[in-house]
């Protein structure tokens, strides 16, 4: 039944959980500290990763009996930039708005450590369907994880949600909302180390609830 | 054991053919594009002028610009004449609108003249405005903007924009809360003394009620951000200012 075995099903699902390439796997930390003040950002890099690294799992996959061991960082390099140039190329010529939003992002996608990482570890050794299933799994992963921190640093930072005003007006004279009863923004979610601090409320959580998790001493 | 991929000669000649064929598809795909990059960017500086003359389709809250099939004919018919200006003096030129700012700033670096662009045009409430083109750096990398200004120098408008600020905290330069703090400001003394306008942290007036106190409400966690916007005003707009004066002669 269904579309996927069970095993094949497993890679979309364990990045979710268990097996998450953040909290678990510790790779992408950088971008999911850099991109995360606001939730429209880390939703525009979870779409990108999953873009990127599900075609470039299938590429590398397709290229792993040809690539020369010695050189493969440098290969894994290349594919992934070219992919990105051209989806950069490609959006600034018919989508303009579009590449606009995203120019940011270019470069912290080709430097993302979960794109190298999942090549390394998975498309080297696996055939291209399975390479791309893990490729969506893990993005998705990433994306989740992306997408809690934005939320949470952006509606306790900014009181905003997706740029809309959520928690009221905070201007001084119009207070309205949680403002009007002396709530303030912390305008230290909107800083880095907090995406970390965040971060690893969420792995704290994830392990006190699956204590498997634990790494042993 | 050895792989036959492990061999030097295999090595090398993969790593030659693979820098072939992505060189050239890459070299192929830029040129073959760069006429349809070229007319956006083109498009967009268009649309930035007539977004700080208030030519736009702005919201209750977002900034938006008028949209790109309108933009040409609307920017011939607001922008009523484009210049260069030298001292007091002006040239027209019908395409002052596409010289490029960072060229000019590094000719100008290597002692030769800067040619200084200038837009007037009418407001939707005919107005007569002038807006003015200003880049320098934020803190990854290059912002810029366009400055509509009377012939005060009281700011009217301002878009700001940005190559790679951080998302949430120095990219809100392009943010409406932010470019609309300019509205209203004054960029000169009543002595006529150039005083620029800054992006004030600890500012007294949030609510920038204040117009002539040259500062505005800076953004939290984008000091540095921030400071290139104060000092891109300080140092573009001060070459217009003999301008200016002349207009009041």
């Amino acid at each position: 039944m269904g579309l996927l075995s069970k095993k094949d099903a497993a890679l979309i699902t364990d990045p979710l959980a268990d097996n998450n390439p953040i909290t678990i796997q510790v790779l992408g930390i950088c971008s999911a500290l850099a991109i995360t003040a606001e939730l429209k950002a880390s939703i525009v890099m979870a779409v990108s990763v999953l873009f990127v690294l599900g075609l470039g799992n299938v590429v590398i996959s397709l290229m792993r009996n040809i690539i020369p061991s010695k050189i493969r960082i440098i290969v894994q390099l290349i594919v992934v930039a070219t992919l990105v140039i051209i989806v950069d190329l490609v959006l600034k010529a018919f989508a303009y708005e579009l590449s606009k939003t995203l120019s940011v992002f270019v470069g912290l996608i080709i430097t993302n450590c979960i794109i190298m990482g999942r090549f390394e570890a998975f498309a080297l050794g696996n055939g291209p369907w399975k390479s791309f299933l893990d490729g969506v799994g893990n993005s998705v992963g990433y994306g989740v994880i992306l997408i809690i921190v934005g939320f949470f640093r952006e509606l306790l930072g900014a009181g905003t949600l997706l740029g809309y005003p959520v928690l009221g007006n905070p201007i001084p004279g119009e207070l309205s909302g949680l403002y009007a009863y002396g709530y303030e923004n912390n305008g230290f979610m909107l800083l880095s180390p907090m995406a970390l601090i965040v971060v690893g409320i969420i792995i704290w959580i994830q392990r006190s609830r699956n204590t498997a998790l634990i790494e042993e001493n | 054991m050895s792989k036959r991929t492990d061999s030097n000669s295999y090595t090398m000649t993969f790593a030659v053919i693979m820098v072939l064929v992505v060189g050239s598809m890459l070299a192929f795909l830029a040129s073959s594009l760069k006429p349809n990059i070229d007319e956006n960017k083109r498009i967009e500086k268009q649309q930035n002028i007539l977004y700080a003359l208030g030519v736009n389709e702005n919201d209750a809250t977002s900034a938006k610009f008028v949209s790109t099939d309108v933009a040409g004919t609307a920017f011939s018919k607001y922008i009523t004449k484009q210049i260069e200006v030298q001292g007091g003096n002006e040239i027209e030129n019908i395409d002052a609108y596409l010289i490029d700012v960072k060229k000019e700033q590094t000719s100008a670096k290597q002692g030769k003249q800067r040619r200084l662009p200038l837009f007037v045009g009418k407001n939707k409430d005919g107005v007569t405005l002038y807006v003015a083109p200003i880049r320098g750096k934020g803190l990854w990398d290059a912002i810029w903007g366009y400055v509509a200004m009377d012939a005060n120098m009281i700011v009217q408008g301002a878009y700001f924009d940005h190559k790679g600020e951080t998302p949430g905290l120095g990219a809100n330069i392009k943010q409406r809360y932010f470019m609309d703090d300019f509205i209203g400001e004054h960029l000169m003394s009543d002595a006529g003394v150039f005083k620029g306008i800054r992006v004030a942290k600890g500012n007294n007036d949030p609510k920038n009620e204040e117009k002539t106190d040259y500062e505005v409400d800076a953004i939290a966690g984008a000091t540095i951000t921030g400071d290139g916007v104060s000092a891109m005003i300080k140092s573009d707009l001060k070459l217009y200012v003999p301008y200016f004066k002349s207009l009041k002669k």
